[in-house]
């Protein structure tokens, strides 16, 4: 493998050009998601109850919901092509497979959402109500199907089914389309992700009505989106937990090295314990911990002594079935990102719960500890969404797709000045993205969608762009 | 061994390069005056409110038009993986230059309005190259496909980025961006309203000429080059001529103002042009400049029949409900923009 400046291959430039603009396409994504769905909520309670609290609330967060979806489309075309750029062999290795959702992804979900987005921009005042209020959902109907087939992709990777090596050209080929849709890994991911995703609409609701709250804004409208943002928080947050919890069980079974190296589990253990935190290297002797016994075996296993494998019998299995290398994922990354998402995901769930006590006690509008927790609480799930996915792929290696293919023989073959390039240039384009559409967000959260009285009609822009 | 070796393709592969044929016509049909309007919008305005007449002439529309691109691209990874894989890795830094250009270029539609006058500049900026780039590569890219790549064996590239940018794509490049900006002329005289339609209209009459001498040039060269590459292969005369013929009628109609069949013409020289390089292309993929037998065959890159069987259901399902939700949205915003207070009339429907 050919290097540069004096030793970064092509492999490690490729694997960090993938990780940036993927964890940054994904902090827009669950966005997308999330507030689609709810700006849809809104929109309807506005069509059937007619209150213009309803209408203000679906402005405002149309507006944000808009510009987080534009950064989401124009970093997502990067998503499709660069597997061609970088990962040659993996394209040519899976694309009979992988390819086949990608396709379906584009005809399915992203003409919908793109063309009535299109619709709902554009046709406020030029289509009826009801055609309007019928694009959002269709457009937020096209963003949840979108994950589903990318989810579906990934999770052939994590879990391949219903496919054979092909003895001529060693391609993956598919075998039973139903078997790749309905892989075990995918019905939890997906759950997960999309349960994730609407986590974070509502903690991005939540957090943006309970500064506007606090500041005394439009009472009635942030009023109103903060209990639905609530009520969806602790929902979403419920969910999310529970299929985790199935998808560490899953994942034991199916990546038992994962699991191990999520707790630095070095030997295999019944009733295995599980630490908190550690203070210390995570080489097996740690300065300090804080363990709670049979938590590990609980969560991977469901049973109060089940026997969880560690890394060391792993890593003999592995080298037995697979032939001589290292199986092990770089252990600290697993174990804290883990642990953030986990903690986040609870910390969340303790915001959605507090906000419905006050809820009932009519106490929400008032509280202000409540409401500066909330608005802290809004980098919480973009934190949550990218450990989980960084845990999920670097708990994955040496493997990109697990068990038939290795990272390190599925990049392209190409000069690693190439791949230097375009990874400084992403990261330099991303980078100016990122401060352009932070700047704009935060300009736009903070102004309020004015309060017209009864008799002053709305006027809509001749001009929309 | 990559499943290299020449053989016919199957009836199933066929249809799968026609599909993705039809991907990409639809592709260009479509972006192609998203292109152009960007190409042309410093050019038909004298203000802002004339450059956002421009864009919202597109701005319902440009995003749905891109997801062509992302099928086409995808429908490639499924239906001919080694073709995907070996394309986009070998214009590794041209398409790093066409993505950060379409990156641009949707943010500057979706964000434009939203920033002050200052940063519109910049967003003008980005639309501008964001458009006049891509319509540029694309013609690059295509031209490669039909000419040649410096392909090894097993599909390894052997050359450097230079060796994408020869005479003959540099034409393919010109007469793309020429075309596109035609095209982009004709819709803008169709779709707009005012001043913006008037000056498109004057920018059409004298580039439709422009970019007949330039596509002209181009589909001989590759006409005339066709028999002497391709034992086998479709180099039916017919396409080229056609489209070449309509390019000089669009000359004559866009002088008599027949905003309709103008349009239509360039949308009939884009299909034709970009029929002709794939008909070319047939029955390979990707041509190796080096030797024959590196070249890149639709059979020799294309999926199992199992996965192409999936695929054609799923497109033969969705793909009317696409194109039928598609046009209504073009039916919804069929009124030309103008400037505000201007009185809008609808597009004249008797073309």
């Amino acid at each position: 493998m050919s290097t540069f400046l004096g030793g970064i291959s092509t492999l490690s430039l490729a694997r960090w050009q993938f990780g940036i603009t993927t964890v940054f396409h994904f902090l827009f994504v669950p966005l997308t998601i999330g507030l689609g769905l709810l700006v849809a909520v809104l929109q309807s309670a506005y069509y059937k109850t007619k209150d213009p609290a309803y209408d203000r609330m679906t402005r405002f967060f149309g507006k944000l919901f808009l510009v987080n979806f534009a950064i989401g489309v124009v970093t997502g075309i990067v998503q499709e092509f660069q597997f061609g750029m970088d990962w040659s062999r993996y394209s040519t290795f899976v694309g009979n497979i992988f390819g086949a959702p990608l396709a379906i992804e584009a005809l399915l979900a992203f003409f919908m959402e793109s063309t009535f987005l299109g619709i709902w921009i554009f046709g406020r005042g030029r289509v009826s109500d009801r055609i309007h209020l019928s694009a959002i959902w269709l457009a937020s109907l096209g963003t949840i199907l979108s994950a589903a087939f990318i989810v579906a992709a990934n999770s052939w990777m994590q879990h391949p089914v219903g496919f054979t090596i092909d003895p001529v050209s060693h391609q993956a080929v598919m075998t039973n389309f139903w078997a790749v849709v309905t892989n075990s890994t995918f019905l939890l991911a997906y759950g997960h992700v999309l349960f994730s995703a609407f986590l974070t609409g509502a903690v991005f609701m939540l957090a943006i009505a309970a500064w506007h709250l606090r500041k005394g804004h439009d009472l009635a409208g942030f009023a109103k989106a903060a209990r639905i943002a609530i009520v969806a928080t602790l929902i979403t947050a419920v969910g999310t937990m529970f299929l985790g919890d199935s998808q560490a069980k899953q994942m034991t079974q199916q990546q038992p090295m994962k699991m191990a190296a999520a707790e630095a589990l070095y030997n295999s253990a019944n009733g295995a314990s599980f630490s908190l935190l550690t203070i210390g290297d995570l080489s097996g002797n740690p300065v300090f911990q804080v363990r709670v016994p049979h938590v590990l075996s609980i969560l991977a296993t469901n049973t109060w002594n089940g026997n969880v494998k560690g890394i060391n019998q792993l890593q003999k299995e592995a080298t037995a079935k697979y032939g001589a290398g290292s199986y092990v994922p770089v252990i600290w990354v697993l174990y804290w990102t883990f642990r953030i998402m986990v903690g986040l995901g609870i910390l969340l769930f303790i915001l959605g719960g507090a906000g419905l006590w006050l809820m009932k006690r009519k106490r929400l509008e008032q509280s202000k500890r409540f409401l500066r927790f909330a608005s802290w609480m809004l980098l919480a799930p973009f934190i949550a969404n990218s450990v989980g996915w960084i845990f999920t792929e670097i708990g994955r290696q040496p493997w990109v797709v697990y068990g038939l293919l290795k990272t390190s023989d599925a990049v392209t073959i190409i000069s690693p000045g190439y791949v230097a390039a375009s990874l400084v240039g992403f990261t330099s384009v991303y980078t100016l993205l990122a401060i352009v559409e932070i700047g704009l967000m935060i300009r736009l959260a903070k102004v309020p969608t004015p309060v017209l009285d009864g008799d002053e009609a709305e006027s809509l822009p001749e001009l929309i762009y | 061994m990559l499943g290299l070796l020449s053989t016919s393709p199957s009836g199933l592969e066929q249809l799968w390069f026609g599909l993705i044929t039809v991907l990409w016509l639809g592709y260009f049909f479509l972006e192609g005056f998203d292109f152009g309007v960007g190409i042309l919008m410093p050019f038909v305005s004298k203000d802002d409110l004339d450059r956002r007449v421009a864009i919202n002439t597109i701005g319902p529309v440009w995003d749905g038009n891109e997801v062509w691109l992302l099928t086409a691209g995808g429908a490639t990874f499924a239906a001919f993986p080694l073709w995907y894989a070996t394309v986009f890795s070998g214009f590794y830094l041209a398409l790093f230059v066409l993505l950060a250009a379409l990156i641009f270029r949707g943010m500057a539609f979706e964000l434009r309005h939203r920033g002050s006058a200052a940063a519109a500049v910049w967003w003008d900026r980005a639309i501008f190259w964001g458009s006049a780039l891509p319509a540029l590569l694309w013609g690059v890219a295509f031209a490669d496909f039909v000419h040649g790549v410096p392909l090894g064996a097993n599909a390894t590239w052997t050359g450097t980025f230079f060796d994408l940018v020869k005479p003959y794509a540099l034409l393919g490049g010109l007469a793309t961006l020429s075309l596109f900006t035609l095209h982009g002329a004709t819709y803008l005289g169709l779709k707009s309203g005012g001043e913006v339609r008037d000056r498109a209209q004057r920018i059409a009459q004298w580039w439709a000429p422009l970019t007949f001498v330039v596509v002209t040039a181009f589909l001989g060269w590759t006409y005339l080059t066709a028999h002497s590459r391709h034992e086998v292969g479709l180099v039916p005369p017919l396409l080229p001529i056609v489209g070449v013929a309509v390019l000089g009628a669009v000359s004559w109609m866009v002088r008599e103002r027949l905003e309709g069949w103008a349009f239509i013409g360039t949308a009939i020289a884009i299909l034709a042009f970009f029929t002709t390089l794939m008909l070319n292309l047939y029955p390979d993929v990707l041509v190796s400049s080096i030797s024959p037998s590196d070249t890149l065959t639709i059979a020799g890159t294309a999926s199992h029949r199992y996965t192409l069987e999936v695929m054609s259901w799923v497109a033969l399902i969705f793909t009317p409900l696409v194109l039928l939700y598609q046009s209504w949205t073009y039916w919804v915003f069929k009124k030309r923009v103008t400037r505000p207070g201007a009185s809008s009339e609808p597009v004249s429907t008797t073309i």
